[in-house]
């Protein structure tokens, strides 16, 4: 394969800026522009290139066009609410505002055919355009014939055009089942840990030593590279935790070469940095203010340690009866809320193929009906069936704390399912001093 | 004019101005209204009330939400001027977008006030670009993008009256509406235009706040009102697509959760949530809020207009049990309010004391007849004299200056109970399980309920008090000594000198400590001896009785002797002070008390209305014949509720030919046709189509379904019978 310094057609100079711009990814590079060829001629209709996040897909594609100076359209599918959009970046990219005003209101594929190859015999292309779709893999959910067609735009528009399409998922979740042109494919394989060491290294801090950055990130790397190998969430980590890094140095207990007394100091400091803010339990600024605070005064509670939910009365046991009625079977109620049940063991309502745990299982949808009478026998006191017991339902499904299974149209015997964890519930009836665990099924003795 | 229905025939009558004219407040408020005559004035002196109590929950909302509005605008001005610096870090992790998590309580509707002067205050002093959005209008990416983009740049039109900006923003957005779509790159152009023309511009034009100058790229801020309501997918690929102008465009989001943080965990994966940098702020709870809504509503004696027990219990318990909506629990005062005063005429008594006195020399013969026939007045009279009873009940100037000085007195207890109340709730909510409640209004629904030194519980409470220890009991009395201070009325002027006065006694009584701790000290180890000796078991047990009864007789010390004397005291405060509104006469005057009224109208039965309609027509109906004694249906009652009586008398399963046949009989004998006649009972084609029709209302309304159990029936849904 040829090195990515000698490609024809190219500006030697610009080769070797691209060359620096892009570690690591020389390989890659150079297979792109080998088959992209010299800028006026003819390139393979479609390429798709796929690679894990942070793996250098867009960076590649945005420095060899921007350093190469290639006519190009970059297209993020996320953003593409609707394929009008998409069309209407492409020709504004290409061929300026008035041919993108051209395209009608809601304009089908073959408008857009139209207006593109109408522009295209004005001012025909004299280097190969390249469309860059990235995040394509939601191109999957768009109109069927979208896929296809931008595979072989080339022949639809009869212009040098080349589509490239950049994904996180392989090609074979792709291909669709009537068949299609197959693009030229890519692969960007994750950056091995000296990769990354060399990446990380390159955005140092301007006052200190290369060598000391890179002694940091490779303490960094020693810590997290076995949870995370995301360029970008490294790259954040280490700009987070450097301060901490150089605080010796500042107090001036030791020297920059000295990395045993540094590794000592930033390991333990580190692993916490791995439980919060890497999960992101503590934001990026807090974090920051509790390294300047020196002492820990008190640790700061993360997102997830804030689970209490105050709730009115009936609302609490509103959630209690859909709890039960999510996870207990049906014909257990008799059991549990009947005054004069009998002694019924387990043994005796378990059907053969009923094993696996209730909560293992998940939530079962159950019906309004269901969850009102489990409410009226679980609730201590008489309570009138008011208007307001029923908005309190539909206010716990905006909460997300119940789901409404059943279509929102359907008004007659709406069916719901319970969203909340077991340790959630436990809490709850505990506050209205309701034992659940006698009432629920799996853990009955 | 008079004519006759012949006439109205021939001539055209235009119908009289007077109808045409919309009917204000005051009109609806007199119609049906009781003891028309001085409506004008209550009418006035309600909405003087209302108003009132708006403007003082306004006040008082505003006070509460002010230490979190403030952290909030710091974390804005923080971000914002954050972006602006550039060492190395901040470089670095500039692409994450601030994100303030707002916690609010599971109280959705009252989050709107909140958010609204969130929102001024924002544009006031940080930005003039903020955008709020709720769930329900963005179902989809696509009305998020129009939604936060229309609001963004739609905003600067209204605010901005420079001509140059307005045709620019006008093109923008018409830019916007002539495109299928709107994308953020239409939002960075304008940023930056909007941005490089404010840093050129002449600083001299602008009318805008300072903040807005020394800031050159004010932040964007986006208000998720509801998060929890938001599509999470629509939520996810707003933000990544926000990620991706991050650097172009300094935004900044604000999500209002309902239920807990971990929500934003839920609803966002990783790869989305660490574009955002998100900090917590957690707002007052809503009992707090209710707490200092009723502190400040409901226990002061400024507002004449107060609710009896009951009324107040159904508030109470909509809001504990059902909302947790402040704003409900204030709409809730109002509706009473309003009630009271439409429908009490002696209500024009129920203002501030120098009115009312007025008010009381106005009051007709009409009105005075009214106060003869109040219960507590009947009660007042019956403690008077056989003459000056007389005297009341015929001389209206007489009654009139005794009505002055009832009025002045009931006044009076107001000043008194409130303060009273507070010192016996600082004194007893120390107490262990909280034998008078945990929260004031606990303790002030019992105070209302009934005379409150006759409960168990306050008894119970007065034991425990008088176990207290020294330093405890006074750090309380000081407390209830800073609440009586800055009481002017009389009585209450001469409890803080009567409690200071204690308060030196018992400091005092440090130095007189040790004289007494001695003689103590000997009358407890008398008996002791005498016990060495005896070894026999009745003597031990005799003995042990008359150490405890000489301990009980025992000489009390000087402390006891003061805390008892101080909690006597405190104990004849609240028999003066506390005793149930019901026993004041003229009560009625100012207190509401229709529970029913209240609960009927915050809190519906749908089911109950329906089922009281089938049952009794009657009620709503209001057709003489329809009127029955025992409960039981008219045979000329609507199809619908005949059917549905008769539905009562069945089973699970409902035979619907047996139920036609029971059905044509009863409406047979409606028709008057005797049980004799020929066609007595027999189905023609009309009753049969009347039947099914009442079926299937019945179907309709949820009483009945169709069922595949057995042919020709119908399955019940409702238990119970007749």
């Amino acid at each position: 394969m040829a090195a990515l310094s000698q490609q024809p057609g190219y500006e030697e100079e610009k080769l070797r800026k691209v060359t620096e711009l892009l570690p690591c990814r020389e390989l890659q590079a150079g297979f792109l522009l080998s088959v992209m060829g010299q800028p006026q001629q003819y390139s393979y209709p479609s390429i798709f290139i796929y690679g894990h996040r942070a793996s250098g897909k867009s960076h590649v594609m945005q420095v060899l066009f921007k350093e190469l100076e290639l006519p190009h359209a970059t297209v993020s599918c996320v953003e593409c609410v609707s394929v009008a959009s998409l069309f209407e970046h492409v020709l504004l990219s290409f061929f300026g505002y008035e041919a993108a005003s051209l395209l009608p209101r809601s304009p089908s594929l073959s408008d857009f055919v139209r207006i593109y190859r109408q522009q295209c015999s004005r001012s025909p292309a004299k280097q190969t355009r390249y469309i860059v779709m990235e995040k394509s893999e939601l191109l999957r959910d768009a109109d069927a014939n979208l896929l296809p067609a931008l595979l072989r735009l080339q022949e639809l528009v009869e212009d040098n055009i080349t589509v490239i399409l950049l994904s996180e998922i392989s090609w074979d979740k792709f291909r669709p089942n009537t068949g299609c042109f197959e693009p030229l494919l890519l692969h960007f394989p994750d950056y091995s840990k000296v990769e990354l060491q060399q990446i990380l290294s390159l955005d140092r801090n301007p006052s200190y030593s290369a060598e000391f950055y890179s002694s940091y990130i490779n303490i960094l790397l020693g810590v997290f590279y076995s949870v995370c190998r995301d360029l970008r969430e490294l790259r954040h980590l280490a700009a987070l935790n450097f301060s901490k890094f150089c605080e010796p140095l500042a107090e001036g207990k030791v020297k920059e070469t000295d990395t045993h007394k540094l590794w000592r100091n930033i390991e333990p400091h580190l692993k916490k940095a791995m439980q919060t803010v890497y999960l992101r339990e503590v934001s990026s600024h807090q974090w920051e203010q509790m390294q300047q605070m020196e002492k820990e005064a008190e640790p700061l509670r993360g997102l997830s340690a804030h689970t209490h939910v105050e709730l009115p009365y009936y609302s609490k046991f509103l959630l209690i009866a859909a709890y039960l009625a999510s996870y207990n079977p049906a014909r257990t109620d008799k059991r549990f809320f009947l005054k004069h049940h009998g002694k019924i063991r387990k043994t005796h309502f378990q059907k053969k193929n009923e094993k696996a745990s209730n909560h293992l299982l998940g939530p079962k949808p159950f019906p309004l009906d269901r969850l009102l009478a489990i409410f009226y026998s679980v609730v201590d006191s008489r309570v009138a069936p008011t208007a307001s017991i029923f908005s309190q339902i539909s206010s716990l499904v905006t909460l997300q704390l119940l789901t409404q299974v059943s279509h929102d149209d359907q008004l007659d015997a709406p069916k719901y399912k319970c969203a909340v964890p077991l340790d959630f519930i436990c809490a709850i009836s505990r506050t209205v001093n309701f034992d659940i665990v006698k009432y629920l099924y799996d853990f009955l003795q | 004019m008079a004519t006759s229905s012949v006439s109205k025939g021939c001539f055209v009558f235009k119908p009289s101005a007077k109808k045409k004219k919309t009917l204000s407040l005051e009109d609806y408020f007199s119609d049906g209204c009781e003891g028309a005559e001085n409506s004008e004035v209550r009418f006035k002196l309600c909405q003087d009330l209302w108003d009132k109590i708006k403007t003082e929950t306004e006040i008082l909302q505003d006070e509460l939400n002010r230490n979190i509005l403030d952290s909030l605008l710091d974390f804005t001005k923080k971000c914002s001027s954050a972006r602006q610096h550039s060492d190395w870090a901040s470089q670095m992790r500039a692409s994450e977008i601030p994100t303030a998590a707002l916690v609010l309580g599971v109280n959705v509707p009252d989050h709107d006030m909140t958010f609204q002067s969130l929102f001024e205050l924002l544009q006031q002093s940080v930005t003039p670009h903020v955008a709020s959005v709720q769930a329900k209008e963005c179902g989809a990416l696509k009305h998020l993008m129009k939604r936060v983009l229309e609001r963004l740049m739609g905003a600067v039109v209204s605010v901005d009256d420079e001509e140059q900006a307005e045709e620019t923003a006008e093109q923008t957005i018409a830019q916007l509406h002539k495109s299928a779509h709107c994308s953020l790159s239409t939002l960075c152009d304008w940023y930056s235009t909007r941005t490089r023309k404010s840093s050129t511009g002449t600083p001299g034009k602008k009318r805008s706040s300072p903040a807005k100058d020394d800031q050159q790229e004010p932040p964007i801020v986006v208000i998720f009102k509801d998060f929890e309501a938001f599509n999470a997918s629509v939520l996810q690929d707003f933000i990544l697509i926000c990620s991706r102008y991050v650097d172009r465009l300094p935004l900044l989001f604000i999500f209002g959760i309902a239920t807990s943080p971990s929500t934003i965990q839920h609803m966002l994966p990783h790869s989305v949530s660490s574009l955002l940098c998100i900090e917590l702020f957690q707002s007052l709870s809503c009992t707090q809020h209710l707490a200092t809504v009723i502190d400040k509503l409901i226990l002061t004696p400024w507002l004449p207009f107060k609710l009896n027990s009951k009324v107040m219990l159904v508030l109470l318990s909509i809001f504990l049990y059902h909302d947790f909506s402040v704003r409900n629990f204030i709409k809730g005062v109002q509706l009473a309010l309003i009630e009271h005063f439409h429908t009490q005429p002696l209500s024009v008594l129920c203002c501030n004391k120098e009115e009312s006195l007025l008010n009381v020399m106005q009051l007709n013969h009409h009105n005075l007849e009214r106060i003869r026939q109040l219960a507590s007045f009947k009660g007042y009279l019956e403690k008077q004299e056989p003459k000056e009873q007389a005297k009341l009940l015929q001389d209206n100037t007489h009654l009139k200056d005794v009505c002055q000085r009832l009025i002045k007195d009931l006044h009076k207890y107001h000043k008194n109970y409130y303060p009273i109340l507070r010192c016996l709730h600082t004194l007893t909510s120390a107490l262990p399980r909280y034998p008078l409640g945990k929260q004031i209004r606990e303790l002030h629904l019992i105070c209302l309920e009934k005379d409150v030194w006759e409960n168990e519980d306050y008894q119970s409470a007065m034991k425990l008090l008088k176990m207290l220890a020294k330093d405890e009991l006074v750090t309380l009395l000081q407390r209830c000594a800073d609440i009586l201070q800055p009481i002017k009325s009389k009585k209450m002027k001469k409890a803080h000198v009567q409690l200071e006065e204690l308060l030196t006694k018992f400091k005092q009584l440090d130095t007189a400590a040790g004289e007494t701790a001695q003689s103590e000290g000997e009358s407890i180890i008398s008996p002791v001896k005498t016990l060495q000796k005896k070894t026999d078991l009745f003597q031990l047990q005799k003995t042990l009785l008359e150490m405890n009864e000489s301990r009980r007789a025992k000489k009390l010390s000087p402390f006891e002797v003061l805390r008892n004397e101080t909690l006597e005291w405190i104990d004849s405060l609240v028999r003066n002070h506390l005793s149930p509104p019901e026993s004041q006469t003229l009560n009625e005057v100012c207190y509401y008390s229709s529970s029913a009224t209240v609960r009927r109208h915050l809190n519906a039965t749908p089911r109950m209305s329906i089922q009281a309609a089938l049952s009794s027509p009657y009620y709503y109906l209001q057709n003489e014949n329809l009127k029955t004694e025992d409960g039981s249906v008219s045979n000329a009652a609507p199809d619908i509720c005949i059917a549905y009586k008769l539905h009562l008398e069945c089973g699970r399963l409902i035979n619907l030919f047996d139920w036609l046949e029971a059905y044509a009989t009863v409406v047979s004998a409606a028709e008057g046709n005797g049980p004799e006649s020929e066609n007595f009972g027999k189905v023609d084609e009309v009753k049969h189509a009347r039947f099914i029709q009442a079926v299937s209302e019945l179907e309709f309304l949820g009483f009945i379904k169709s069922t595949k159990q057995k042919t020709d029936h119908v399955a019940r849904l409702t238990w119970g019978g007749c």
